[in-house]
């Protein structure tokens, strides 16, 4: 008798298999880089109505973060100023550049500049910047170097999973309450951040919940 | 087989960074959202656009004529406000009363509704410098770095002119602005005002004093190097 299947046909099975594995590490793998806010949301950069730059306000002028975000520490948002902050300056400063034409624009009819929102939680989260602010969670913890850039974009994945990272272990990123503001500020070393922020941790009685009820209602 | 199989897999890993890109990678697209289940809800959220209203606006203006009173926050523990215990009245605008508009009747007040005391002045020094030092400079000259990039017109608050001001007329230009200058009334309660109004009176003495001001057992501080 003949034989009925080709040699090569031998090799078959077992490049079947070869085949389904990679094909199932390659979607595991796509579904782990892609499927999460690392990939989606980190490095949103939208354009805004108005150029503005933190790079030139904050690094620049030196202006505190607080002249503009003026209710921070006493509100669950953090405000995007309203268009009388930015004409406190830019009535005289600037005051016919094309970039701030979307300003004006406000200043004159009263409807507000809508400026693109770029941290978002979902609306099952309710976070409170004030409480952050007020024990010793900086700025740049959720937005990194914000203060060096000239076009905002969000620079960490502010997932669930990234939130607990500090949730459970606060003394990783509790700093003194006068650097908050202080985007350059960086602990000597990382032993330092670990003796300071257990102190700090003790000393303001910071239990960060890692319940569900803490974020979600 | 397999040869053609991992070429086939190599032009669509290619093919992939090519149209999906890498992490963290910028961009002005919306973020994709992959299980979008319960993120957008129709509930009015703060500074964000609602379509109920026939305006847009998610947050509504006051009524004409009426005046926001105010709201309860949580306070730190270095409130230095402790005569409102530990949770503060966070207020822009409420009465009519002396502490409110720096006036008695129609003449302007002078003197604090508040005890100062050290800590009012910290925070009337840590206020100063968020909300005044850009344009009226760290020391009260009118030497802010806002002038450098063309504002004209800051005043300095070492004139007699400013010397001699009340301190509600002080109070009332914070809140609601003068000349050129606009109000910060939106930003700053109605404390902290007040600690402002303080701190620039203590900037104001600290022009003319002399060491017989200082009291005699501060004096050695003057003498050390100044902290970074």
């Amino acid at each position: 008798m003949a034989n009925f299947f080709p040699k090569w046909a031998n090799w078959l099975p077992l490049k079947l298999l070869v085949i389904a594995f990679v094909l199932g590490a390659v979607v595991t793998g796509g579904i782990w880089y892609y499927f999460t806010p690392k990939y989606t949301n980190v490095g949103y950069m939208p354009e805004q109505p108005a150029p503005f730059s933190h790079a030139i306000h904050v690094e620049q002028l030196g202006m505190d973060c607080r002249y503009c975000h003026s209710h921070v520490e006493v509100a669950a948002h953090s405000n995007v100023p309203d268009t009388q902050t930015c004409m406190a300056c830019h009535s005289q400063i600037k005051a016919t550049s094309p970039k701030l034409a979307a300003v004006r624009a406000s200043w004159e009819t009263g409807t507000p500049v809508e400026w693109v929102r770029i941290h978002k939680a979902p609306d099952y989260v309710y976070f409170n910047h004030a409480v952050h602010v007020n024990r010793g969670i900086s700025c740049y913890s959720c937005h990194g170097q914000i203060n060096e850039m000239p076009v905002v974009y969000q620079a960490e994945p502010l997932s669930m999973a990234w939130c607990l990272e500090c949730h459970r272990e606060p003394e990783k990123f509790l700093r003194p309450p006068s650097e908050i503001y202080n985007l350059n500020w960086r602990p000597a070393s990382a032993q330092d951040q670990l003796a300071m922020g257990a102190q700090y941790k003790k000393e303001w009685n910071v239990n960060p919940p890692v319940g569900c009820g803490g974020c979600h209602r | 087989m397999l040869r053609y199989f991992f070429i086939a897999l190599g032009l669509f890993f290619v093919l992939l960074a090519a149209v999906a890109g890498f992490r963290g990678q910028k961009s002005g697209k919306p973020p994709i959202e992959i299980f979008p289940d319960m993120d957008h809800q129709p509930k009015v959220k703060a500074q964000v656009p609602s379509n109920f209203f026939a305006d847009d606006r998610g947050n509504r203006l006051p009524v004409a004529g009426t005046v926001p009173i105010g709201y309860e926050a949580p306070v730190s523990k270095d409130n230095p406000f402790p005569d409102e215990g530990k949770y503060r009245m966070v207020r822009y605008a409420s009465g009519t009363d002396y502490k409110n508009t720096g006036r008695f009747g129609d003449q302007w007040g002078t003197g604090f509704p508040l005890p100062v005391t050290a800590e009012l002045l910290q925070r009337g020094q840590e206020r100063y410098t968020i909300y005044c030092g850009v344009c009226h400079g760290a020391s009260g000259g009118g030497n802010g770095v806002a002038g450098q990039y063309g504002l004209v017109a800051i005043a300095s608050f070492h004139q007699d002119r400013l010397r001699v001001m009340a301190d509600g007329e002080i109070y009332n230009t914070i809140a609601h602005g003068k000349n050129t200058m606009l109000g910060y009334g939106a930003k700053i309660p109605v404390d902290d005002r007040w600690a402002i109004v303080s701190y620039v009176r203590a900037l104001q003495m600290a022009q003319t004093a002399t060491i017989n001001d200082v009291p005699a057992d501060e004096r050695a501080k003057l003498e050390m190097p100044p902290q970074p």
